[in-house]
């Protein structure tokens, strides 16, 4: 067996055990591609979509291109890791989405054995008029922490077209997390960005997210939801600018902390125009007390009982 | 079943429940009616174990055991429970979840009934969340079935008919009458003199003090005449000469 599928297989076997499903990618309905390090181990394309990779010495460039009028039927799944315990991989990603044309990638981001692992991703995304894309980023972790993921985006948006962001990294350490997301909205996009964490140990998250409602009736939320405990820290920068006329944003921020755990919330509304309109929700502290007590009169446990909504939130 | 003795609480320096003491018994409605402020949801608090309710001085005795001390979960385990009167929303949790909680199925059947008597279909509370989604009318309505999953032996309503349609009001005693059938004691827990009809018994509560118990005919009486809306804003002490 040779080196590339060999490091095939073991991502697939990675991916198997974080819970993923190794079936989509032998499903030929379905395209994807794995890269382990700086090496594309895998790739299959469908009809419409254009995914050029060229390897570099710490990662891959990718180019995506969904073509006009194609719609993807099923998400595309991108599945990138590190297996060894050191290594550096970075990712540029240059997309753009056809007038017309819809496109969700499913990103699986593997690092089940990182003790010092740096995982890079720069992303450079246009959504021509009334295109959709949607990016799931789910990341996999070990326990030792010892992993920086920084993902980093500009994405812009033409008329109608629409944006939906959705990172999680809930399952292992986070290590150090630094999201910087910042999108551009023309006329009657739409933008939905979640992102979701739970940190602990001394695990560091910073996300940072901006949204730019430039169009009229452009409308943007901003959901973020993050938990710390023990000595985890995190600081969640959102930020909504509406200069269109009618341009609706929302900013949503849930930061629950325990123990000697430190969460930070900055939500930054502006409005630049007389008819625009954005709105800000920001919870931050421990567990609420309603909460926990509503459960405790069900009869679970206290500790029961926080496990029960920190996951229920980041669901 | 329930015996409070001499139960007194302070909060921020004020004395909120005075010197309160009645029994429930096996499979009765014992109603406490009280205008806004008398002290009646911090009773059902300090009975449940809230943080913040520990009481100065009395007991609490659920059969036979002394649980003035214990933990609201442990409340909670022995077969207490309590209906919020503005119960909490949840992400990630969806309705039936939130029922099946403390219930271990033994209440689902009678829970299932109640919720689609609710009107709300299976399809609804398996996929719908119990977050700020639903309506407050809506969230009332999945509180009170999740008691009745639960099905436990004491079941303490804080204003169960607030916030919730007049449909569905008809509902609510059939929920206490379900409680009822299955041998459970519920403390029902309102201002509205129509709700109490339903007891067994009932306490008048007014600055903090249970200091009226008897039959419901009796209690709405004296509520009608004294309490609504107080002629004096005078402490029942002071009017019974106490």
């Amino acid at each position: 067996m040779n080196d590339i599928n060999r490091d095939y297989r073991m991502m697939l076997e990675a991916y198997q055990k974080a819970e993923g499903n190794p079936a989509v990618f032998a499903d030929s309905k379905i395209a994807h591609l794995v890269v382990h390090k700086n090496q594309v181990v895998g790739k299959h394309l469908v009809p419409g979509l254009e995914v050029l990779p060229r390897e570099t010495p710490e990662g891959v460039d990718l180019s995506i291109r969904v073509l006009p009028g194609i719609k993807i039927e099923y998400p595309v799944h991108l599945c990138f890791g590190v297996l060894p315990e050191t290594g550096t991989q970075i990712i540029n990603i240059d997309a753009e989405i056809g007038e017309e044309s819809r496109i969700a990638l499913l990103a699986h981001c593997i690092f089940p054995n990182a003790v010092k692992v740096r995982h890079l991703m720069q992303a450079k995304i246009l959504v021509k008029k009334n295109g959709y894309y949607s990016y799931n980023e789910v990341h996999f972790h070990g326990e030792s922490g010892g992993i920086e993921v920084v993902p980093k985006a500009k994405i812009i948006l033409e008329e109608g077209a629409r944006l939906e962001t959705n990172f999680q990294l809930i399952k292992g350490r986070v290590g150090t997390l630094d999201i910087d997301y910042e999108v551009e909205a023309g006329k009657d996009s739409v933008v939905e960005m979640i992102a979701k964490a739970y940190g602990y140990g001394n695990d560091k998250i910073r996300i940072k997210e901006k949204c730019v409602l430039r169009g009229e009736g452009s409308r943007g939320i901003i959901k973020s939801r993050v938990a710390v405990k023990e000595e985890a820290e995190s600081e969640v920068l959102s930020e909504i600018s509406a200069y269109g006329p009618h341009s609706r944003g929302h900013v949503d921020c849930v930061e629950i902390m325990q123990d000697k755990g430190k969460a930070r919330a900055i939500p930054i509304v502006e409005v630049f125009h007389e008819t625009a309109k954005v709105t800000h929700e920001a919870a931050i502290g421990s567990v609420d007390k309603t909460q926990l007590e509503t459960l405790m009169s069900r009869g679970l446990k206290q500790n029961e009982a926080i496990d029960l909504i920190i996951k229920g939130m980041l669901k | 079943m329930l015996k409070i003795e001499g139960l007194n609480l302070k909060r921020g320096g004020k004395l909120i429940i005075n010197n309160v003491s009645f029994e429930v018994v096996d499979g009765e409605i014992f109603g406490i009616l009280g205008t806004n402020g008398a002290g009646k949801s911090s009773l059902a608090y300090t009975l449940m174990g809230s943080a913040g309710y520990q009481p100065d001085s009395g007991k609490i005795i659920f059969n036979g055991i002394d649980i003035t001390q214990k933990s609201m979960d442990e409340r909670a385990r022995l077969g207490i429970t309590l209906a919020w009167q503005e119960p909490a929303r949840f992400e990630g949790l969806s309705i039936l979840d939130y029922v099946l909680l403390g219930s271990a199925q033994k209440g689902y059947t009678l829970a299932e009934g109640y919720i689609e008597q609710m009107r709300l279909t299976p399809s609804e509370y398996r996929s719908r969340q119990a977050d700020k989604t639903l309506s407050g009318g809506e969230r009332k309505k999945v509180e009170l079935a999740s008691i009745l999953a639960m099905k436990p032996k004491l079941a303490i309503l804080d204003e169960p008919d607030s916030g919730i349609d007049m449909l569905s009001q008809e509902a609510v005693i059939h929920l206490i009458r379900e409680i009822k059938g299955y041998g459970g004691s519920v403390i029902l827990i309102t201002h509205d003199e129509e709700v109490v009809k339903i007891a067994d018994r009932s306490a008048l509560m007014c600055s903090g003090l249970a200091f009226k118990i008897g039959g419901p005919a009796e209690i709405i009486d004296y509520y009608k005449e004294h309490c609504k809306p107080c002629p004096t804003k005078s402490y029942p002490s002071q009017e019974n000469g106490k």
